[in-house]
């Protein structure tokens, strides 16, 4: 059987890969309009503030601190959601299980609350309203997996009514209204200061999204790969 | 053990077994601790909250906090 603390370990060291290939990912793709963003930011204030960390540090072992730092603490909270939902969704095995928990997880952790309060380049948030914007984007995610955790209990409390395929469907649209509701009501922020390139800001929240893709994929396959392994050896070693 | 199974390539038909909540709950809660306060490290200190005077942290972490969506300046 599996043991909390030897997912938890696994899933941060998961977590640790799709941290780099994050990286690379964000490195590859994000900084090009990163760079342009600050560019334009330059242009257009008037006395450039004195850099406290330089733009290469930023953007080669800053940007990799954070990606390995996000990796490990996603596949941490990962391997705990992983641990929970395993031998409880039917009879999915680890990799289906790890793969159908990622997916979860990054349609609620990364593209609900994008879709209401997009990932933005530097240049285009105003310094007087961090506050609000961080409050509201950690509501959306607090509503994002409350309504995930509502879905679930109305989709398991209808499967014997409905049987399990029409019961997902009805927890899918539980999701999805609760989420409309709440994106509809919430304020927008619309921060984007005049001439900034439309191209350049879905650029970067192109390349934002694809680095949340790369994590959730790694994170999936990896711990799925990881955990079938060991419980295979495991079945193996039981009947010899 | 058949001589089908054991030359076979291993594929044991398990049943998943859950982990039982109570075994669970501790490893959630330390999990949850656990990346909670990594998160807010890489997401935002020295943004909203300062537990570190002056921004090393922000401006280092700076690129990968606009990247992965963390509301920033």
């Amino acid at each position: 059987m599996l043991s909390p603390r030897s997912l938890l370990v696994r899933g941060m060291l998961v977590g640790l890969a799709a941290g780099v290939l994050a990286f690379a990912f964000a490195y590859l793709v994000g900084e090009g309009p990163i760079d342009a963003a600050i560019a334009f930011e330059e242009a257009h204030s008037e006395a450039g503030e004195p850099a406290l960390v330089s733009r290469t540090i930023q953007s080669t072992v800053g940007l990799l601190t954070a990606t390995l730092i996000y990796g490990v603490a996603l596949g941490g909270i990962f391997s705990m959601a992983f641990a929970a939902a395993y031998g409880r969704i039917g009879r999915l095995g680890p990799r289906a299980t790890a793969a159908l928990v990622a997916l979860a997880g990054f349609v609620v952790v990364a593209l609900v609350p994008f879709l209401k309060y997009p990932a933005n380049p530097p240049a285009t948030g105003s310094e007087d309203t961090i506050g609000r914007r961080t409050s509201l984007y950690f509501l959306m995610l607090v509503i994002a997996l409350a309504s995930l955790a509502l879905a679930v209990y109305v989709g398991r409390s209808q499967v014997a009514r409905f049987g399990v395929w029409n019961a997902t469907i009805i927890a899918a649209g539980v999701f999805v209204a609760v989420i409309a509701v709440a994106q509809v009501l919430l304020p927008s922020i619309e921060e984007i200061p005049d001439g900034f390139s439309p191209i350049l800001l879905w650029n970067f929240r192109l390349a934002s999204l694809g680095t949340q893709v790369v994590v959730w994929t790694a994170l999936g396959l990896g711990l799925g790969a990881v955990v079938e392994r060991s419980l295979r050896r495991e079945a193996v070693l039981s009947t010899q | 053990m058949s001589s089908i199974s054991s030359s076979a390539t291993p594929r044991p038909a398990v049943q998943p077994v859950a982990i039982p909540w109570r075994e669970l709950q501790p490893w959630l809660l330390f999990g949850a601790v656990l990346a909670i306060a990594l998160l807010y490290f890489v997401g935002t200190e020295q943004g909203v909250f300062h537990l570190i005077g002056g921004s090393g942290v922000h401006e280092f972490v700076h690129d990968g906090r606009h990247l992965l969506g963390f509301p920033c300046h």
